[in-house]
């Protein structure tokens, strides 16, 4: 009765043949984004993740529309939009110490819905435009190949070095401003060139993986990692390998059973964070200790 | 070890409009200066000019070359609801736990976000008095904390200043507790409505 939720072995080992490539360019990203999640959280910029992964697909789109390069559009469209966010909240800021986590949240929320707004437009007026459209919107795992898993791969490995070299200044900078800030002439680098890593990081999973799916990696684990670790350095790690898992149970479960892959992949981080939240108490509940 | 790390000549400062001064004093290695005064004189704002914020009207403020500079400001860091221990607040800064208070040594391995508000706001002190600055500004320290951190306090100030070695540091202290301010400095400076009269602490 319950055999169509039986994978057919046979077909699997199909169908990894044809997906493999998309599975390692999807776990070059699963390890990495969650570690990225963390720091936008740090920052309370997680609406950012959101917002660059919408630019992204309105970026391929009016490339596709354009008859431009999807890679160049949503990688032009990140990049822009976090230069001029960057330059919009120093603008704005009349001490530049402080950088206001609130204002940056409302100019996000902003791109998000400009950005969904011209997405969904070139969608609906381009037919080229609307089946690329409604695999980033809805998440659907892109087929990939040639260089481009290995490519993936040594990226996110490349981001994983650099978030592991800027950890320090980067939270130094969010909890300590003004040291940051006295100690480092050419301090306000670090906030753009963090945007940008972040901008063309998103973009670039977007394309891959599709808006929500990227969406629920930078969101979902980082999360229950902030409730539930100990110390920065076993919540990164925890996120990142607890991604991992999720993200093979997710491509497994969605080849197998013929669904898109973003659902199952939004669902299975989900239920793997509500498992863990059973396993482990809440730390930041504990009463505050007098004295 | 008596070195002029920071001098300030008949500063006036202030936001938009000047808001206080003119403002004269200065700041050696190995001493620790109190900024005393009512409630709303200024105080924290001269501190915002001496570390770039605030804007300069006139007046001057001169720092020695290569001199590092650290603040405590009244605005604590959000540290609710991130996964960070102690140990790693103090490494940020660089500072070593080696002096913390008893109530503090043990609870370094902890989540920061699981402590007393005091003893959250002690550890952020401690984190920027024990960076490796050679200047330190310190805007009210003592707020929310009780008599015994504010005992410890006063002789963790003293301590820093007066390191062994050359890597003792300046510290111009704004605070309104008198007893902080007569167990911590060497001298104090109280800003008045129209001038700045420096005196010898007794």
């Amino acid at each position: 009765m319950l055999n169509f939720l039986v994978p057919d072995v046979q077909d699997l080992g199909l169908n990894l043949d044809l997906f493999g490539p998309a599975l390692l360019t999807g776990l070059g990203f699963a390890l990495y984004l969650p570690v990225l999640g963390c720091y936008l959280r740090l920052r309370d910029e997680i609406l950012a993740s959101l917002a660059y992964a919408q630019v992204g697909a309105a970026g391929a789109l009016g490339a596709m529309a354009l008859g431009a390069s999807l890679n160049t559009g949503g990688l032009l469209a990140a990049l822009g939009v976090a230069s001029a966010k960057h330059r919009l909240v120093d603008v704005a800021d009349a001490r530049p110490s402080v950088r206001s986590s609130a204002r940056s949240s409302t100019l996000y929320a902003v791109i998000l819905v400009i950005a969904w707004g011209i997405g969904i437009l070139l969608t609906s007026n381009f037919p080229l435009a609307e089946r690329l459209g409604h695999a980033l919107f809805d998440g659907q795992l892109l087929l990939s190949g040639g260089e481009q898993p290995l490519l993936t791969l040594l990226g996110s490995l490349v981001g994983l070095i650099v978030l592991s070299r800027l950890s320090k200044r980067l939270l130094l900078a969010q909890l300590f401003p003004d040291i940051w800030r006295l100690r480092s002439p050419r301090w306000q680098w670090l906030h753009l060139g963090f945007d940008l890593l972040a901008a063309i990081s998103i973009a670039i999973a977007t394309m891959c993986l599709g808006v929500m799916a990227t969406f629920s990696l930078l969101l979902v684990l980082p999360w229950m990692a902030f409730v539930h670790r100990s110390n920065w350095r076993h919540a990164c790690r925890w996120a990142m390998t607890t991604s991992v898992l999720g993200y093979l149970l997710a491509f497994g479960l969605s080849l197998a059973w013929d669904q898109p892959f973003g659902p199952v992949l939004a669902l299975c981080l989900v239920s793997l964070a509500a498992v863990t939240a059973q396993l482990k108490p809440a730390t930041v509940s504990l009463p505050p200790r007098c004295g | 070890m008596n070195s002029v790390l920071l001098r300030l000549d008949n500063l006036k400062t202030g936001w938009a409009t000047p808001m206080v001064g003119p403002v004269s004093l200065q700041v050696k290695r190995g001493e620790v200066v109190g900024l005393c005064g009512p409630n709303g004189i200024g105080k924290s704002t001269v501190l915002a000019a001496i570390s770039g914020s605030a804007t300069v009207f006139s007046g001057g403020i001169w720092r020695a070359p290569d001199c590092k500079v650290t603040l405590q400001t009244q605005q604590q860091p959000s540290l609710q609801g991130l996964p960070l221990n102690g140990h790693e607040l103090l490494a940020l800064t660089g500072a070593s736990p080696a002096g913390l208070p008893h109530w503090l040594t043990d609870k370094l391995t902890h989540r920061v976000d699981t402590l007393s508000g005091g003893q959250r706001q002690y550890l952020v002190l401690w984190a920027v008095l024990n960076s490796d600055a050679d200047l330190i500004l310190l805007d009210e320290p003592s707020n929310n904390l009780d008599v015994a951190g504010s005992q410890h306090l006063a002789t963790a100030i003293r301590a820093r200043a007066q390191r062994a070695k050359n890597r003792g540091a300046g510290v111009l202290l704004v605070s309104h507790e008198a007893e902080l301010l007569a167990v911590a400095c060497d001298r104090c400076v109280e800003l008045g409505e129209s001038k700045i009269e420096g005196q010898q602490h007794a």
